[in-house]
């Protein structure tokens, strides 16, 4: 099983998951699969790139006045009945999560998805406090049981098989040994979950768009998890980023359109669950939280990401993902918008990640909110440089890289050479250990004439 | 200071390119028949739709017929002959023994949930009878809204649902849907689209996660 890696490395950790070839080729063709459902699911809307336009605009415009409609916000969820809470940090957050708990005297909290606790570290933080802490997505209570992070921010357990999940049923939820059956196992978790949430003093959920216009938050899930989360306990807990804010009701038709298409390929979620109030003699509170949001606002460029809707359409397309699992980041959101969001808050810790791309574009453009992620990490990978955050090695091979490139006679005579030796060598001196080009396959045969030979004998024709 | 004026103090230090709201101008998907593409849409992720009467002005063309215990698939809304809601109830859930409603008029209902204390006790319910505002074609999704229904829970944790809606309130997109959402007094509203599922088994479907195992939809 693997865990939360160790090393800071994405291209060290990915060898880990790559170990198993057979694992990797799966895991490759499943989330290519969702992103094939999403092709689909976006051609049956005429206006989809309308859609996408009108997204972007929504959250860049939302961004621009984020004060009022924060404050707005803020007043109508009040006047709903809710109780709303601001942390500037994780920290906070986590305090003020658990003093609600406490003053409550809940014992048993059951939670559905939410990436903000994640990034938070919510969990450890209230189980050694004494909470007991349940999550409820099928997905996020295998690897909770597996006590490791989600890989993915839409499908938490895609790194595991299903004999996996087996396993890990029969030795926490007495499942029947070896009955590896998706169907059975759902079923199982179905009755085991059941009891979690009627046994609940309270439940948590994540917030996919909060609604300054009504104060209403929005949450959507497929499995029914999140809502009886908020319909059983009295006390709901709602946590949201700043970025969750949007600002009329109108515009939840944009983002309700986009989101699962983009995530599965489903039209809609199953259920788009819209709470108004706190239920009867319950309590409602919303836990507003910024930890490095509002720096990432003042960004020029990398603010962008503050558009982002977790669908995880970037995640499902990008070649660099599929091949080396959620887990080779080693950040709370992995893949192409982890790539840009981690970093573009702690470039120090995250300097790896913007190289974890072959910036072939295709995440942004799959992505619903039109972010423009391969100029981000572009950009980021700059600023490593400058604030000289490379390894030794590869700052020097950089900038030899740029005195080579740079010289038009040294690139041409270095290509010639490179050409002659690739047709000449023996194989075994092209694919030795220092080419790691040719770790699992062979280096292309080389053409007889560069491009630019090519294009001057066309021209004297 | 305070976290909230923390927040709002580093958003208004920071100057944000003035953005406009684009507004909803551009042209959106309508459907000519809006009850069958929803029919169309529902069977996609899992669900069903019913018609029990014509819908005005049309006449139905031959369907696949209903067998006695499963429901017919056929790709557009299956007419069911000028039955009852009553009589389709029993065909479909024949062994349903507890049955809640919020449909006003349904008579077949023997648990009352708003006489309930806590909403814990709709735990025992074998199917729900819940009235739908309005459909929305595009996704088969149904507004429910629970202004009259004192525990929400219904929706979700009774082991089947059958969502009613009047066959003359059905959107061809999520623009005209919200167009019609009202939340007013009530304390929570959902759109739900089918029964409810999950796929995070090595992406293997499975319908009734959590939730409904069904996702029956009858246009009245």
């Amino acid at each position: 099983m693997s865990h939360a890696p160790a090393h800071k490395d994405h291209a060290i950790n990915c060898r880990e998951f790559n170990k198993d070839q057979a694992r990797v080729s799966w895991h490759d063709k499943a989330l290519y699969f969702v992103r094939e459902k999403r092709d689909r699911a976006s051609r049956t809307v005429p206006e989809w790139e309308a859609l996408r336009d009108a997204a972007s605009q929504i959250k860049q415009h939302t961004l621009y006045k984020m004060d009022e409609y924060l404050l707005e916000f803020e007043k109508n969820a009040r006047a709903n009945g809710a109780v709303v809470h601001f942390a500037k940090d994780a920290q906070e957050h986590n305090e003020i999560v658990y003093k609600i708990l406490k003053d409550n005297n809940v014992e048993k909290l059951v939670k559905s998805k939410s990436m903000l606790t994640e990034e938070c570290h919510m969990n450890p933080y209230l189980e050694e406090r004494g909470i007991d802490v349940v999550d409820t997505d099928l997905g996020e209570r295998i690897v909770q049981l597996n006590q490791e992070p989600p890989s993915h921010i839409v499908l938490p357990a895609i790194h595991l098989k299903k004999e996996d999940v087996s396993e890990i049923f029969n030795e926490h939820l007495g499942t029947e040994k070896g009955n590896a059956d998706p169907y059975y196992l759902t079923e199982s978790a179905r009755h085991h979950l059941r009891e979690k949430f009627l046994a609940a003093d309270a439940g948590l959920t994540g917030v996919n768009m909060a609604v300054a216009e009504t104060g209403v938050i929005v949450v959507n899930t497929n499995e029914g998890n999140a809502d009886l989360g908020m319909a059983l306990p009295p006390i709901h807990i709602a946590c949201m980023g700043v970025d969750k804010l949007i600002p009329k009701m109108q515009d939840l038709s944009v983002f309700t359109r986009l989101l699962a298409r983009s995530a599965t390929g489903q039209p809609v979620t199953t259920y788009t669950s819209h709470v108004k109030k706190p239920l009867e003699g319950g309590q409602l509170h919303i836990v507003v939280v910024d930890n490095g949001r509002t720096d990432l606002r003042a960004h020029k460029s990398y603010s962008h990401t503050m558009q982002c809707i977790r669908c995880g359409a970037c995640l499902n397309t990008c070649p660099v993902y599929r091949r080396s699992g959620g887990h080779s980041y080693g950040s709370t959101i992995p893949g192409p918008i982890g790539s840009v969001f981690e970093p573009a808050r702690d470039l120090k810790t995250h300097h790896d990640l913007p190289l974890a791309s072959t910036l072939c574009g295709s995440c942004g453009n799959v992505c619903p909110a039109k972010i423009p992620i391969p100029e981000m990490l572009l950009e980021l990978r700059q600023d490593s440089y400058e604030k000289d955050l490379l390894p030794a090695g590869k700052k020097i091979a950089l900038k030899a890289a740029g005195v080579w490139l740079r010289n038009p006679w040294a690139f041409d005579t270095g290509m010639k050479i490179a050409r002659f030796m690739l047709r000449n060598l023996p194989k075994s001196w092209i694919n030795n250990k220092f080419n790691i080009w040719t770790k699992q396959r062979d280096m292309s045969p080389a053409p007889e004439k560069s491009f630019k030979e090519m294009m001057k004998e066309r021209k004297g024709h | 200071m305070n976290s909230k004026q923390t927040i709002i103090n580093r958003i208004r230090n920071n100057r944000y390119t003035p953005v406009e709201h684009p507004g909803y101008g551009f042209e959106k998907i309508v459907f000519d028949d809006p009850v069958q593409k929803f029919a169309q849409t529902i069977r996609l992720v899992g669900g069903e739709a019913y018609c029990l009467a014509y819908p005005s002005g049309k006449k139905p063309e031959a369907k696949a017929p209903m067998t006695d215990t499963q429901p017919a698939v056929a790709a557009d809304a299956v007419f069911l002959g000028g039955k009852s809601l009553e009589e389709v109830v029993k065909e479909f859930y024949p062994d349903a023994k507890n049955i809640s409603s919020t449909v006003e008029g349904f008579k077949d209902a023997n648990v009352d949930v708003n006489s309930m204390d806590t909403p814990h006790e709709t735990k025992d319910i074998d199917l729900a009878v819940v009235k739908g505002e309005f459909a929305v074609a595009e996704n088969g999704a149904v507004w429910v809204c629970n202004t009259h229904n004192k525990h929400r829970a219904q929706y979700f944790l009774a082991q089947n649902i059958i969502l009613v809606v009047d066959k003359n309130n059905v959107v061809s997109n999520m623009h005209e849907a919200y167009e019609r959402v009202d939340m007013g007094d009530a304390q929570f509203g959902a759109f739900i689209s089918g029964p409810s599922k999950t796929a995070d088994i090595e992406q293997c479907l499975v319908i009734g996660a959590h939730g409904p195992r069904s996702g029956i939809v009858v246009f009245v």
